[in-house]
């Protein structure tokens, strides 16, 4: 029937959207060094807890989940959430941020996965 | 099971209020039900398989491939749900008129349909993915099986309850103005959308910020509250825009509502009514 047709349409059309777009911004990337801190995820537990990172600057987490479940990384105030899987490591940039705290946790186990972003 | 419950409503919500807007804003459009489904169904199906290759997703195009997935899904849905505005803004009216003489829904071609299988399944597969996640996450941790499904259950039934309830409310505006509310909401919903879309690419360090925060009104109404968070689905309300997100959100607006005008008028002239008249509902 007719919907089942065209079944692989939406896969395909954003797959060739995410490579369009893939391609038009991979120039950008290579410039500007931004600084960058690494997140450990174990036991459901951010590792450190807490990070300083400078102010008024662009960074990359690494956020290094090494649980074998998956966590959405999240922050309200970072305005950011991402999914790692489990295993595997992914990337969050933040800022250029102003001074101040700003907390994380993870989603899918909140209670014990917090964390705070210190920007100095 | 109450945790799980609110995460998997949480993400449902986003799905069944934009599922409960299309079925909304294409009323009068005969099989728009069947297309819809299709769309879920459609939508679960990829959102699995999205789940299933989360790892290696992520890892793409230097570890930004989950935005850049996200962001072009995103994008997706805006063009299309642009799409369907700019069709009714040209075809609403007669379809409106057609739905009173003959009493019943009006076919067109597939066209318009497709769009709407479209943006359903791009909903369902964004929000369900990250639900499927959450829950093998559960599953794998050991979590008691009874609370897992009776969480899933709830969190469900909640989220698609408020869909219908989005749904009846919008099918109580009167026909005559009825197309004109849908496009302003559909028109409201894809600016959120997009600037959405510019989020995830500056979280993926794709798109700068422009400026970090244009406001913060989040002492005044906090996106994560309840209103906030159903006015950040529906129209797209942020509490902490950064500056190209505020830039995607007037140019998808202003760009929708430019091609809405310009090729909405074309078949209100034609549909043979006294042209006063058809200014007014335009």
């Amino acid at each position: 029937m007719f919907p089942f047709v065209s079944k692989e349409i939406p896969v395909k059309t954003t797959l060739m959207a995410a490579l369009l777009i893939g391609a038009f911004t991979t120039p950008l990337l290579a410039r500007a060094e931004t600084p960058e801190f690494t997140i450990v995820i174990k036991d459901h537990r951010f590792e450190p807890a807490e990070i300083v990172v400078p102010a008024e600057t662009k960074v990359k987490l690494v956020i290094d989940n090494r649980d074998a479940t998956p966590e959405e990384f999240e922050s309200h105030e970072l305005r950011r959430e991402k999914v790692i899987a489990g295993g595997s490591k992914a990337s969050v940039w933040v800022g250029p941020l102003k001074p101040g705290t700003y907390a994380f946790f993870g989603e899918y186990h909140e209670d014990t996965a917090k964390g705070r972003l210190i920007v100095k | 099971m109450l945790g799980t419950a609110v995460i998997v409503f949480r993400e449902v919500l986003e799905a069944a209020l934009i599922v409960a807007i299309v079925m909304g804003a294409s009323r009068g459009v005969a099989l728009r039900g069947r297309w819809v489904s299709a769309g879920i169904a459609i939508g679960v199906l990829v959102a699995l398989l999205v789940a299933a290759f989360a790892g290696a997703i992520s890892d793409a195009v230097q570890g930004r491939g989950q935005e850049i997935l996200n962001a072009s899904i995103l994008l997706a849905a805006v063009v299309m749900l642009a799409w369907h505005n700019v069709w009714m803004s040209a075809h609403g009216r007669k379809l409106a008129d057609e739905m009173r003489r003959i009493g019943h829904d009006v076919r067109v071609g597939t066209r318009p349909l497709s769009a709407i299988l479209f943006v359903t399944a791009l909903a369902v597969m964004r929000e369900g993915s990250e639900t499927v996640l959450f829950l093998y996450g559960l599953a794998a941790s050991g979590t008691q099986r009874f609370g897992l499904v009776g969480g899933v259950v709830l969190g469900l039934a909640a989220g698609v309850l408020l869909g219908v309830v989005l749904y009846r409310g919008l099918l109580r505006i009167p026909l005559r103005h009825f197309f004109a509310v849908t496009g302003w909401i559909v028109l409201l919903l894809a600016a959120g959308l997009a600037a959405n879309a510019a989020g995830y690419l500056t979280q993926a360090g794709l798109l700068p910020t422009l400026v970090p925060e244009v406001w913060n009104t989040a002492v005044i109404l906090n996106q994560d509250s309840a209103v906030g968070q159903l006015l950040h689905i529906l129209i797209g309300y942020n509490d902490r825009p950064s500056g190209i997100q505020v830039v995607f959100y007037v140019v998808t607006l202003v760009a929708v509502l430019a091609l809405m005008r310009l090729f909405g008028g074309r078949d209100g002239q034609r549909s043979g009514r006294p042209p006063a008249k058809a200014s007014v509902a335009a």
